[in-house]
């Protein structure tokens, strides 16, 4: 009796989970089942920049550090997954200046999502120690200082990135089942992040820095684990996300990628995982009806030009009207909960959206 | 090594720069707003050029004022549009915005334009030669110094001596104070924004000189080159902003001919490594100013 008692209340206090998961997973089955080619990679592609944005969350929504390095996490994960899973003969080839410990080394699959998630928190270790004891502008700059240096080295290092050129070869590993079983860890890892007490003192310091510190949560700890966390996340989705593209450049990890992990945040809102989520969907469903757009318009030869980047265009028309008209995202801080519109501590939810804003 | 002529490339490399960072720390200092959309005052410049000469086939001198009035429009525009409206926000929407309105801009250009780099045409006498004393240098290098020391005596005699710029270093200090004695929040703000596209616009013309072309993601190096400038002079003040050009323009040149060969492509990574040690171990920069960013430990 007991047992199901606690059942019961368990669900009923993170009915976020089933909220989130239940739709996205039946969605995933109908397509798997009648969707049609494209309907399939829109739908895998979608589960994964949702783990992206979901890692991205985790420092940005929580803690309110605008970590523009995440992106680059990403490429670092999709790099060393690449030189993991990449068979030998195709570096050779492919990447004719890697070094030759490199192209000898080789691993399964999975061994190489976790080694590259690690990786990526490894680096993330060293170069977040210093960077999370700043503030405003010098957090911003800092950070975004950071995303260049490694898209710089990205660029140049040609012994291991080959350079400013394709990275190809890879196998297509992530399919349909595999990017939804890692969206719906990454829900949980995110959400579990976030009502974690480590996620809680993040909130904290993000409301108010200086109330956070007078009850005794350190800042600058963290801060830094939650940037590590983070990063773990954007490293092992990188290199799932390497195993689905199967050939990228440095170019993939820069601020135009920024830009719409950015606009998945905004628009639904940073705060929650729900908004991530639905911010997810939406530019994900926007992004992919822009892009047929812009092929009709430039195979119809109706104007004199091809149009390109008419997805970023909008969106960030959609993130300035999202950002002044509902600052805290269309979902706001709070998470949905089942029922959906009967929330016992709406109260308590309104402060926290005012303060996500 | 160091000549006349590393003198006066230093010279003219740091009063760009220093353009630039001013142009930055204009907008910083009373809105604490990270412009991100800065680097695309420029690149819009630049296109004001390449347009009113291919379509309108103005003479040189109109085109480089088509380039400043450009810069200007625009950001005026940006400040109306999209930052006017969010600025009671938090200070990382502001960001998020500036970003988004730099993505705007190079995507309307990539889509009314091209994505490929345009030519554009400056007056001969920019490219020309000149030799003083032994060192052989472009014109432009001598044209923009003189052009900074203009803007730099302009741009201070209206912030000492006018009730505009008096109200603009009273909001930098105090934004809520100033607007209680009476100051209007939207001229100041209006005002900052037009001079920091006054700078991007002037900056633009000996940008693009360089290059002689412009492409929709042309706005990012001058960017980062303000970031950084910015940065190492110190972000609460004009003075830094210009300090930290000049400083950035000389280390910028001492990398150029120090760095091995097979180096020289890390330089940004250098640049923006020194930022963030600047930033651990000064982060007032070099110009200390009363009251500084706070940090967290």
């Amino acid at each position: 009796m007991s047992g199901i008692q606690n059942i019961t209340a368990f669900v009923k206090r993170h009915s976020t989970l089933p909220v989130l998961m239940v739709p996205i997973i039946i969605a995933g089955i109908l397509i798997s089942l009648f969707g049609s080619r494209l309907l399939i990679d829109v739908f895998t592609f979608f589960c994964i920049s949702l783990s992206l944005a979901l890692g991205a969350q985790m420092i940005i929504g929580n803690g309110g550090v605008l970590a523009w390095t995440h992106v680059g996490f990403v490429g670092i994960g999709a790099y060393v997954t690449g030189i993991l899973v990449t068979p030998v003969s195709v570096k050779e080839m492919g990447v004719p200046n890697m070094y030759p410990f490199l192209v000898d080394l080789q691993m399964p699959v999975l061994p190489s999502i976790v080694v590259a998630g690690l990786v990526a928190a490894a680096i993330a270790a060293v170069i977040a120690y210093p960077l999370m004891r700043l503030n405003d502008f010098a957090s911003v700059i800092t950070l975004f200082a950071t995303l260049v240096v490694i898209h710089v080295v990205m660029t140049q290092w040609d012994n291991v990135t080959n350079g400013p050129r394709t990275f190809f070869g890879l196998p297509q590993w992530t399919t349909l089942t595999i990017a939804l079983i890692a969206a719906m860890l990454a829900i949980a890892v995110a959400y579990y992040f976030r009502e974690s007490g480590l996620g809680l003192k993040l909130r904290a310091t993000r409301d108010d820095r200086h109330a956070a510190a007078a009850i005794g949560i350190n800042m600058i700890n963290v801060r830094y684990l939650g940037f590590i966390l983070s990063a773990l996340v954007a490293g092992v989705s990188g290199g799932l996300w390497a195993l689905y593209i199967t050939s990228f450049s440095p170019k993939a990890f820069y601020m135009a990628e920024m830009f719409m992990l950015l606009a998945m945040l905004v628009i639904g809102g940073a705060g929650s995982v729900s908004g991530a989520t639905a911010g997810a969907v939406v530019v994900s469903v926007a992004r992919e009806l822009l892009r047929q757009t812009e092929s009709t318009i430039n195979n119809a030869h109706v104007l004199p030009f091809e149009v390109y980047g008419l997805a970023q265009l909008v969106m960030a028309v959609l993130l300035v009207v999202v950002l002044i008209w509902r600052p805290s995202g269309v979902i706001g801080g709070q998470e949905l909960r089942w029922p959906l519109f009967k929330r016992k501590d709406r109260a308590e939810d309104a402060a926290e959206q005012k303060l996500a804003a | 090594m160091i000549d006349l002529e590393f003198l006066i490339s230093t010279l003219s490399l740091g009063s760009l720069y220093a353009l630039l960072a001013l142009g930055l720390v204009l907008v910083y200092g009373i809105l604490k707003l990270v412009n991100f959309a800065y680097g695309e005052y420029l690149m819009v410049g630049g296109y004001a050029i390449y347009l009113s000469a291919t379509y309108l086939n103005a003479p040189w001198w109109l085109t480089l004022i088509f380039a400043v009035l450009g810069a200007v429009l625009v950001s005026y525009l940006t400040e109306l549009v999209a930052f006017r409206p969010v600025r009671s926000k938090s200070p990382n929407a502001l960001i998020i915005t500036s970003f988004a309105v730099s993505m705007f801009l190079q995507n309307i250009v990539l889509i009314l334009i091209s994505s490929r780099a345009r030519p554009v045409s400056l007056p001969a006498f920019f490219s020309a030669r000149v030799t003083i004393l032994g060192a052989t240098t472009p014109v432009r290098n001598l044209v923009i110094i003189g052009v900074t020391v203009v803007l730099l005596t302009a741009l201070s005699l209206i912030m000492k001596k006018t009730v505009l710029g008096m109200a603009m270093r009273a909001a930098a200090d105090q934004f809520t104070t100033t607007r209680l004695m009476g100051v209007p929040a939207n001229v100041v703000i209006s005002a900052a924004f037009v001079m920091s596209g006054l700078l991007a616009g002037v900056a633009s013309i000996f940008w693009v000189s360089r290059s002689a072309s412009v492409d929709p993601l042309s706005g990012a190096a001058p960017l980062l080159i303000a970031f950084i400038a910015v940065v190492m002079g110190g972000m609460h003040s004009t003075v830094g902003a210009v300090v930290g050009g000049y400083v950035y323009g000389l280390i910028f040149n001492l990398l150029s001919i120090t760095l091995p060969a097979s180096m020289i492509s890390y330089r940004d990574a250098f640049m923006f490594a020194l930022v963030v040690l600047f930033l651990l171990f000064r982060p007032e920069g070099i110009v200390k100013r009363g009251y500084t960013e706070e940090r967290v430990g």
